[in-house]
């Protein structure tokens, strides 16, 4: 959790610099949510994220250099620098997405879940028990894909959790003007799932829960949708001046501060001590100065990486009126992409 | 492969084996079995009865018949082997493609409407649910856009899914996870994840299905990068297009023809896969090139037969790779001929053939003796009259008379 909100808080920082651009969405104050889900996954357990997704991919261990480079734009980041803030991905990791639009990476999670259980019925790996886990906001909730897979996923019992951030507002729009019923975790049944809301503030709270869900996902049982209360401490992204909130909305979430509280509890409950806590600042300090300094002294991609990567199989470009494969022409990375 | 026209003398003998078989009682009374191959042509006489609901007018049926012919050298002749070939129809031919590589590689899967249980709404996965399983051949509630993307999702995580669109045009509802994912992930995940997916499904203009169902997507889906399409017109290259789809690494669509699914034809026993980037050569000639593809490939091959008795030579060309194109067979044809006609049934507005004029023009001016004449659906919503919706698509009259007009 510190490492995801000193991350995002340098993120800031780099922003206002001008070595990142774009739309950039941080995630400070709903760093138990991650924690609390993806720290309890395996490596080939999958996540899907949203615009939304430093954090996820930092807890889903992608090296915060590589996560940095990507918002640089550099060839080191995890996407080549082509996939940029909102699109984080990580093969390696398992981690399918980063995407845009909302509501377009739950079917891509279903899809997931969907590949672990045929790994198990059809393939016949029997002891596949890949979960994948779907985070998306409340406003997604209105939205027709959500649905659509909350049915599918119910329907073939696959081994995925829908865990909505609900931080209350979509940019501007609050949840409860949106909403015709706001208890978004009361959906699930509808569906044949289990709907569960907890306190997404606590990251102890959320492990619980989150154990319950992936276990019963894990054991075949179906998917669950897990609705946790959270907050956003800074605007949309950087770009939105967070002008619609109400300061004292702000303040009460600010004072249920996630990190805070888990200190708290760990000094109160002699799990750790003060110098403790201090010493892993410290290190998550230094690893944030690193991953910055690292991406700092990337390079930028030169323009034959433009053309890499469109296909799987650049024979895709098509045949040129030479009779070869465009892609075989050496001097193909260095012209322009047209069929 | 291609298909070569055995020239003047075959087609005359050609259109005499047309009248002999214009019988419409015949034709009406057996509305879903094809007509038997002419014995002791050089040449396979292919036919089709259109779609299986039939207008059951005599004289209509006749139109069909007309409407739809191919014609195709034997293609057993084309490939090397010994074996005979067996004779199918072109949604069987899809269905032999996709059963045997589902066989091939068991991490190729299914997903659509009815694609399980029901077959397929044109029996294009008849069979497979049963031999493969409900959950290798998926039948999916109506959501479009998710089980595409479910499709997609499973694509990255190590699976080769076939999606199916019962109808191309309820893609439409796909069209965010087709463009965003499918097209982008490859290179927004900096290639770390492939798409291998397949979608395919029927469009274009069928019989009076009205304007929802009447739809032609190329041109829709042309601008995404990162996808491959291509449109399959005989059980041959039906077939073929599919192996070669389902074998790629890229997203690839597929568009098939609603009035195509009951073409017969005789095709090798042995595995064989299209080349999903090349063309394909229908007849070869010297002086006009009639680049097409789909269901207009049948109107342009009738249209032949009328301009090779009018003493024209034409060079038909099947695009068959919608994206990208296959510039070589094309720019050679040019090249020869020097007189380019583009026959499609995609509308006017930014269909495939506004596209292929400007690949043409820019890599291939210099040897054209006139502009390039486009014939293409009119831009209106197909209209649910028969008369009507005939005049929405091309017909042979039209592109004869195009012809004539380029060879001036």
């Amino acid at each position: 959790m510190i490492l995801g909100r000193a991350f995002e808080d340098m993120c800031a920082q780099m922003y206002y610099r001008g070595k990142m651009f774009g739309f950039v969405h941080l995630y400070n104050g709903q760093e138990a949510v991650s924690t609390g889900f993806i720290k309890l996954l395996k490596q080939q357990d999958s996540v899907v994220s949203t615009y939304r997704d430093h954090v996820h991919a930092l807890s889903k261990g992608v090296p915060a250099r590589a996560v940095m480079s990507e918002l640089f734009g550099k060839t080191t980041g995890c996407c080549r620098g082509q996939g940029g803030s909102m699109h984080m991905f990580s093969r390696e990791h398992n981690l399918l997405g980063g995407f845009a639009f909302i509501g377009e990476g739950i079917p891509v999670a279903t899809g997931a879940a969907f590949t672990s259980k045929y790994k198990r019925e059809v393939l016949k790996e029997a002891d596949c028990d890949h979960v994948t886990l779907a985070f998306f906001g409340d406003g997604t909730c209105n939205n027709g894909q959500f649905f659509e897979c909350l049915n599918m996923a119910a329907l073939w019992k696959l081994p995925i959790v829908f865990v909505v951030e609900n931080n209350l507002w979509a940019i501007g729009m609050s949840h409860l003007r949106a909403t015709s019923d706001p208890q978004i975790y009361k959906k699930g049944p509808a569906f044949g799932m289990p709907g569960i809301h907890v306190d997404g503030m606590d990251v102890l709270k959320v492990r619980e829960v989150a154990k319950d869900a992936i276990g019963r996902a894990r054991r075949g049982e179906g998917p669950t949708l897990v609705e946790c209360e959270t907050y956003r401490f800074r605007g949309h992204s950087l770009a939105d001046p967070d002008e619609l909130r109400d300061p004292a909305e702000k303040a009460h979430y600010a004072a249920r501060d996630p990190i805070t509280a888990l200190k708290k509890y760990l000094i109160e409950n002699s799990l750790a001590s003060e110098a403790d806590l201090k010493a892993i600042d410290k290190k998550i300090d230094e690893v944030v100065e690193d991953a910055v300094e690292f991406a700092d002294e990337s390079p930028v991609p030169s323009q034959s990486q433009l053309l890499e990567n469109v296909f799987a199989d650049p024979k895709g470009f098509g045949i040129g009126p030479d009779g070869r494969y465009r892609c075989e022409d050496p001097k193909f990375t260095e012209g322009t992409a047209h069929v | 492969m291609a298909a070569i026209f055995q020239g003047v003398g075959a087609a005359a003998a050609l259109s005499s084996s047309l009248s002999n078989s214009f019988d419409s009682k015949k034709f009406v009374s057996s509305p879903c079995r094809p007509f038997s191959v002419r014995k002791g042509a050089s040449f396979a006489v292919v036919r089709s009865d259109g779609r299986v609901n039939l207008n059951p007018k005599g004289r209509r049926a006749q139109q069909l018949i007309s409407n739809a012919v191919a014609t195709k050298s034997d293609s057993a002749a084309a490939s090397s082997s010994s074996k005979p070939g067996h004779e199918l129809l072109l949604f069987e031919a899809l269905q032999e493609g996709l059963e045997e590589e589902m066989e091939r590689d068991i991490r190729v899967c299914v997903m659509g409407e009815d694609v399980g249980h029901y077959g397929g709404s044109y029996k294009v996965t008849k069979g497979l649910a049963k031999k493969f399983g409900d959950l290798r051949v998926l039948d999916t509630p109506i959501a479009e856009n998710s089980f595409t993307g479910m499709g997609i999702g499973a694509a990255m995580t190590g699976l080769r899914p076939v999606v199916e669109g019962m109808n191309m045009g309820f893609l439409l509802l796909a069209f965010n996870q087709i463009s965003n994912n499918c097209g982008m992930l490859h290179y927004t995940s900096g290639g770390q994840f492939t798409i291998p997916i397949v979608i395919r499904g029927p469009g274009g203009v069928g019989r009076q299905l009205g304007a929802e169902h009447s739809q032609r997507l190329e041109s829709y889906f042309q601008s995404i990068p990162g996808i491959q399409m291509v449109a399959c017109s005989t059980p041959y290259n039906a077939k073929g297009l599919m192996k070669a789809a389902i074998r790629s690494e890229n997203p690839v669509i597929l568009f098939e023809h609603v009035l195509l699914y009951n073409l017969k034809e005789r095709i090798p026993d042995e595995d064989y896969i299209c080349n999903l980037e090349e063309a394909e050569m229908v007849r070869p000639g010297e002086h006009v090139t009639i680049l097409t593809y789909s269901r207009m490939r049948y109107h342009v091959m009738q249209a032949a037969k009328t301009l090779v008795n009018k003493g024209y030579d034409p060079e038909v060309i099947d695009i068959r790779s919608l994206k990208p194109f296959d510039l070589y067979t094309i720019g050679n044809s040019v090249k020869k001929t020097h007189r380019v006609l583009i026959v499609e049934e995609c509308m006017r507005t930014g269909g495939i053939g506004a596209s292929l004029i400007a690949a043409i023009t820019e890599n291939f001016n210099d040897y054209l003796d006139a502009p390039i004449m486009c014939l293409s659906s009119q831009d209106v919503p197909t209209p649910y009259a028969g008369t009507l919706e005939e005049v929405t698509v091309v017909q042979p009259a039209q592109i004869v008379t195009a012809v004539e007009q380029l060879c001036q």
